[in-house]
């Protein structure tokens, strides 16, 4: 709508210029006016902006900075470039808007430094966060006019229901590839029919819980951590506590619940799943008809097995429902923490679960159950 | 630019299923006033600023801003336009995960990606400023800043691109009465010094007396009356005499009054039934 911004340099005397500046000296047409501007070489002595179409707080920046660094005086302005110069001119020159950089050194120290303090008070803070639970637990023990049913029956919706269509399918295939792959392997030796044991002990004993425990993380504990975290963003959790709700009993133990007493329902359909997979395999492959697979599975699968995977399967669900609420309540500040506060759920929760299940396997050992 | 209106507004209508919001609205804003919006709960003003500035498609109605119709446009046209507002919303609104500075700088950088950065800080320094914050506040976080300086960091960002028109989504409300007067005395300022045309809408019947040129009354799903506050005044419709003759529209048209600037319009309000 306007011609750019330029300027011209006129030598008033041997040592001296004058700059005079014309066209829109505005943001939309400035165009390189800056750089130009820095790399002046020459003494000026006065800025005349007498011959310009229009000028904002971007031209009348620039042609304040030009004046302070160069010395020189501003001359042709009207009233509202005036008011315009005078306004930008009030800023402060020494305040950095850019915090200062350290050295990466430094940098590097400082961050080793706090990661170290944070992961300590994290740690600190979850053993607090866990005694909260408990407490929590045992004070709605002693009033269970307290306990939230209503809360925990949604729970169970979400962390259970809801979770059978993708769960039953992922074991179903887990299942096949436990199958086909034990059949591959053991036809070498001609013992084709251990395929059997192989998918009943690992389903039942393993595979089983810790496939179940992985997705309930990925889903149950990250929307924990999500919804927690996002309602500490809106204050409601603070509402909460004015209002005298404990965010534990209200919030935290009753995903927890839901999260103990889904896990193993969770995990032996997870396990079946996987042995109707298995069992279609070995028919259609091994030719191992169901009801000869079914006798067969009785006969290697101990009942340890079976109760190897329920006594571990409520205690990574409470590990994984404590995990996204932890993360969730420190969530603080800006929205990003959500995301990053969800992320770290999940692999907190992932990595306990997979270190205590190496745990039970030595322990369950040791006690003879094998 | 000769464009009388900045903003014309004619036969607008929005609903939401059944609920019809604006129905056959007009409104016109001139250039280099500070006009306020007010109305009831509900009676649509953000719902308005929206439409005008393309986040709400209207059912029917046109909508011309700068002599350009708005009405239909995607969000990646019109950038022209675009470019020559500033929109402060009710919250602030700021980028949660960059500092005040950045905040200002996300649209130079989005339409001068040339500016150095060197260029960009400068220009972030001084908005800043203008706004009336700290300059240690630049590098802060949104959420180490207290709603009031939400607000300023909010207008600064607003004012990055040097707007025409400034839009304020009731920018005094939830701050103290001084931080609420600081405010307005910042918007009449800048709209004196950077010439800029104000649409605000408000609650506050202090700011509505302290700057603005002309009230537009929203009611009815339309403007029923707009004009300077005395002319309103003389007006019937029993919620504008609800809104500025109740109790608070005679308190704050006394505090109004008591400003020795003020002494002369005030005669004439005083002679008024």
């Amino acid at each position: 709508m306007a011609e750019a911004a330029d300027f011209s340099i006129e030598q008033s005397s041997d040592d001296a210029a004058i700059v005079r500046f014309t066209g829109n000296l505005a943001i939309a047409s400035i165009g390189d006016l800056d750089q130009r501007l820095q790399s002046l070489d020459v003494a000026v002595e006065q800025l005349d902006i007498s011959g310009i179409a229009h000028i904002d707080t971007v031209g009348a920046w620039l042609v304040h900075r030009t004046a302070k660094q160069t010395g020189a005086r501003i001359s042709g302005a009207d009233a509202d470039a005036r008011q315009l110069i005078d306004a930008v001119g009030g800023v402060d020159e020494t305040e950095q808007v850019e915090p200062v950089h350290t050295t990466s050194l430094n940098r590097f120290l400082a961050e080793v430094g706090s990661g170290v303090v944070v992961a300590f008070t994290t740690l600190l803070h979850f053993l607090g966060f866990v005694g909260q639970v408990v407490k929590a637990s045992f004070i709605l023990m002693m009033n269970p006019g307290r306990f939230r049913w209503h809360a925990v029956v949604q729970h169970f919706d979400m962390v259970g229901i809801r979770a059978l269509g993708i769960i039953g399918l992922m074991s179903f295939l887990i299942g096949i590839v436990i199958a086909q792959q034990g059949a591959v392997q053991l036809r070498q030796f001609g013992a084709e029919v251990f395929t059997i044991n192989l998918i009943g002990r690992l389903t039942f004993r393993e595979l089983g819980i810790l496939m179940t425990a992985i997705m309930v993380a990925g889903r149950s504990g990250s929307a924990f951590a999500a919804q927690i975290g996002t309602m500490k963003i809106t204050e409601e959790i603070d509402a909460m506590r004015t209002i005298g709700v404990v965010p534990a009993e209200a919030l935290v133990v009753p995903r927890v619940i839901a999260a103990v007493i889904m896990m193993p329902l969770l995990g032996i359909y997870a396990s079946l799943m996987a042995i109707i997979g298995g069992g279609l395999l070995c028919w259609i492959i091994l030719e191992i008809p169901p009801d000869t697979f079914i006798q067969r599975l009785r006969e290697v699968t101990p009942m340890t097995d079976f109760w190897i995977g329920l006594i571990k399967a409520p205690v990574f669900g409470a590990i994984i429902a404590m995990a996204g609420c932890f993360q969730g309540m420190q969530v603080e500040g800006n929205s990003e923490q959500v995301g990053l506060k969800t992320t770290a759920a999940v692999v907190q929760a992932i990595f306990l679960v997979i270190v205590l299940d190496a745990f039970f396997a030595v322990f369950f050992s040791e006690i003879g159950w094998d | 630019m000769a464009e009388p209106c900045i903003i014309s507004v004619r036969s607008l209508r929005n609903s939401f299923g059944d609920q019809v919001i604006h129905d056959g609205l007009d409104l016109d804003v001139r250039r280099g006033e500070i006009l306020g919006v007010v109305g009831g709960s509900g009676t649509g003003k953000s719902v308005l600023m929206r439409s005008i500035i393309g986040l709400q498609q209207p059912d029917e109605g046109t909508i011309r801003v700068f002599n350009e119709g708005m009405v239909g446009k995607e969000e990646d046209e019109a950038t022209d336009v675009r470019r020559r507002w500033g929109v402060l919303f009710q919250g602030g609104a700021l980028f949660s995960t960059l500092t005040v500075a950045e905040n200002v700088q996300v649209p130079l950088r989005e339409f001068y990606p040339e500016f150095s950065q060197k260029m960009l800080d400068e220009i972030a320094r001084y908005k800043i400023h203008l706004s009336g914050l700290p300059a240690d506040a630049a590098h802060k976080y949104p959420s180490e800043l207290s709603g009031g300086m939400k607000k300023r960091a909010g207008l600064a960002r607003a004012l990055a691109m040097d707007p025409e028109l400034l839009f304020l989504d009731e920018p005094t409300a939830g701050l103290d009465p001084i931080g609420a007067a600081n405010f307005d005395n910042l918007t009449r300022n800048l709209k004196d010094t950077l010439g800029l045309t104000v649409f605000l809408i408000t609650h506050d019947l202090d700011t509505l007396y302290a700057i603005c040129d002309r009230v537009a009354v929203l009611a009815d799903h339309k403007v029923i009356a707009i004009g300077a506050i005395e002319d309103l005044l003389a007006t019937d419709h029993p919620w504008i005499k609800e809104y500025f003759s109740g109790p608070r529209g005679r308190a704050a048209r006394r505090g109004h009054a008591k400003r020795p600037e003020n002494k002369v319009v005030d005669k004439q309000l005083e002679g008024r039934p």
